[in-house]
């Protein structure tokens, strides 16, 4: 089987995060392949190794968009496990809402598929940096695939999956026939860490590169120009400070209710 | 004047209070109609009117909610497209966020998640990078379609009532066709607590809580607050994940959120430092959580919780 996993570079979390340029896109420096991508890979790498790996005639693409510093995302993903690697990238990409980033991507995964189509395409939750989950959905909507979503849970049978996706107020057993479109979340595994002999073996691996032309997308309809949303101001939000901080002397939790009656919160 | 679409979906006895907010955002910026599933009861129909929805779009299709996601998009499009509305507005919960995304693409509209206020003129605000940035954003499109978080608006009625008859929107044929079905739901039991993207006030408990939400419990019901945890307290099964507050679970900013045994990491503190007042109790003086907290205690929770708890309870009998 064929499968395709988005695996987006992304601002390192643990680092202050910034806006920058004009146009108040995403600083991309200190960047890392977003964590929650790797629950996506670490799935992929399960179904095609439970069908006798790549031996059997199985792969993992690993497909990121993104400046010439994704091509990091690409290479860890190699690192991992995946077969081979592709770095969609081009200038007019910069600053792409969901919307034309959804755009560009469908278009990589079709001409991706163009000899044997993919039968999923796998993704993160959410992607650490933008954090709105429109992605994937509006994949699903561009390809006409099945859409499971926020999955905890995947198995296949055949050309059937079988999903388990948790609600608010309730926990759902999802049914979809391949080709779909799914996207995990942090419950569904314990991803694998790249080990000295994945590393050895992704320098032997491919990474294409695919720009704009190759995939048969117009520039106009991506980057700030091609999105549907305009970011106007930025500002940032100046950092909490810590506050009042006492030790417990055996009245703490009066003192606790007494700040929350002087701020009126009880 | 324009017309602005709010999405309510599967409402059962009685509208959310986040809907009602969608509603009242919805009046301020034009016309209120409304996109319906699920079965209309009596209370939820006067509700509406008492908002003021001067066009209620029905589907034609009663089942929805067998499937996932798309078909609810195809019937918000059809009756966005019937209505002819200008912004379409839905709930900022994971399932309004995906259905948001799909309508976007088949509009050929704008979509902006998370928002906290909607000037008149569609400008949305928004913070991001985990609260980092405040920002105002625009869509560029005809239609916007935006999701707005609940507790952005206080809800109120309109001036005068409307009673708005049904319209039935058809589906596209192929609207359910290749959608993932639910082939079994499981209802979560209701805990009686206010749900916790909703609540005023929210306790959450973590690794700190050693296998014991007892503490927690108790204090967010003298306060009438829902329960949150860390990931390190709901994966190891002391409460359920959709209790989990954070980057992979959920995002609150509610007026007063206490941490209790929480360490406070980045993850963490990503889906609750936009709270209006933090409280944090750790017994760990150097716990990043103390960093952001207004009030902190270096204490042990199991002594200052409970005894919280039971001063809270002192001061409402003697009142
Ligand atoms: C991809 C990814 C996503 C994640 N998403 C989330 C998320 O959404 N939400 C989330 O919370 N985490 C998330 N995490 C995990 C996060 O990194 C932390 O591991 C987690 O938040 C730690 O939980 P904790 O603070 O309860 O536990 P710990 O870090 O172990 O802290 C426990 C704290 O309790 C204190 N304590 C212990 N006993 C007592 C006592 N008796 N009285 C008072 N204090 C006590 C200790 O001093 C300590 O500070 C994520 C991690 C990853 C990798």
């Amino acid at each position: 089987m064929k499968i395709i996993v988005l695996v987006k570079h992304v601002p390192d979390a643990q680092f202050d995060r910034h806006l920058s340029g004009g146009d108040n896109t995403t600083d991309r420096s200190e960047s890392i392949l977003s964590e929650l991508d790797e629950y996506a890979l670490e799935a992929a790498l399960q179904l095609i190794e439970a069908r006798g790996g790549e031996a059997a005639g199985n792969k993992v693409i690993a497909l990121s968009m993104g400046p010439a510093g994704a091509v990091n995302a690409v290479k860890k993903s190699l690192q991992i496990g995946a077969t081979e690697g592709v770095h969609l990238s081009d200038d007019a990409l910069a600053g792409s809402d969901a919307a034309a980033t959804s755009l560009a991507l469908a278009a990589a995964i079709r001409h991706l598929g163009t000899d044997v189509p993919a039968d999923l395409v796998l993704t993160g939750m959410a992607s650490t940096d933008g954090e709105t989950s429109l992605v994937p959905a509006q994949l699903a909507e561009r390809l006409g695939l099945p859409q499971v979503t926020f999955a905890s849970s995947l198995e296949l049978d055949g050309g059937k999956l079988t999903a388990r996706r948790d609600g608010d107020s309730h926990a759902d057993t999802v049914e979809a026939t391949l080709p779909a479109l799914v996207s995990v979340t942090d419950q569904i595994n314990e991803p694998r860490y790249p080990n000295f002999k994945g590393i050895m073996a992704a320098k032997k691996k491919t990474i294409t590169t695919l720009s704009l032309a190759d995939i048969g997308v117009d520039a106009s309809s991506v980057g700030l120009a091609g999105s549907w949303t305009a970011v106007e101001t930025a500002e940032v939000r100046p950092p909490r400070t810590a506050g009042t901080i006492i030790t417990d002397e055996g009245d703490a939790g009066i003192q606790l209710v007494e700040f929350l009656a002087a701020q009126k919160l009880l | 004047m324009a017309k602005v679409l709010v999405f309510i979906d599967t409402p059962g006895a009685a509208l959310k209070k986040s809907s009602l907010e969608l509603l009242t955002i919805a009046r301020s910026l034009g016309e209120p109609v409304v996109a319906f599933n699920g079965e209309l009861q009596d209370d939820v129909a006067a509700g509406l009117g008492a908002y003021g929805a001067a066009e209620l779009y029905v589907p034609a299709a009663a089942d929805l909610n067998d499937y996932l996601i798309g078909p609810k998009a195809a019937f918000l499009a059809a009756a966005a497209e019937t209505s002819g509305a200008t912004v379409v507005l839905a709930e900022n919960s994971a399932e309004g966020k995906e259905i948001a995304a799909r309508l976007g693409i088949k509009l050929g509209a704008g979509v902006i998640t998370d928002v906290v206020a909607v000037d008149p003129d569609g400008t949305a605000h928004k913070s991001v990078l985990a609260g980092s940035y405040t920002t105002t954003a625009k869509a560029t499109t005809p239609v916007a379609v935006l999701t707005v978080k609940s507790n952005s608006v206080e809800p109120e009625q309109a001036a005068a009532a409307t009673a708005p008859q049904p319209v039935t929107v058809e589906l596209p044929a192929d609207a359910t066709a290749g959608a993932a079905r639910v082939t079994a739901r499981n209802e979560k039991a209701a805990s009686g607590r206010p749900e916790l993207s909703e609540a005023r006030i929210v306790v959450a408990g973590g690794r700190g809580m050693d296998g014991n939400f007892g503490p927690v419990e108790d204090l967010a019901d003298a306060l009438g607050a829902a329960v949150g945890a860390s990931r390190a307290a709901t994966d190891a099964g002391w409460i359920g994940h959709d209790a989990q507050i954070g980057q992979t679970g959920k995002t609150v900013s509610p007026q007063l959120y206490i941490s209790a045994g929480i360490s406070g990491a980045i993850q963490q503190k990503a889906g609750m430092q936009t709270a209006k007042v933090i409280v944090a109790v750790n017994k760990d003086a150097e716990s990043p959580v103390f960093e952001i907290a207004d009030f902190g205690i270096v204490g042990d929770l199991f002594q200052v919780l409970p005894q919280a708890t039971e001063e809270i309870k002192k001061r409402r009998a003697g009142h």
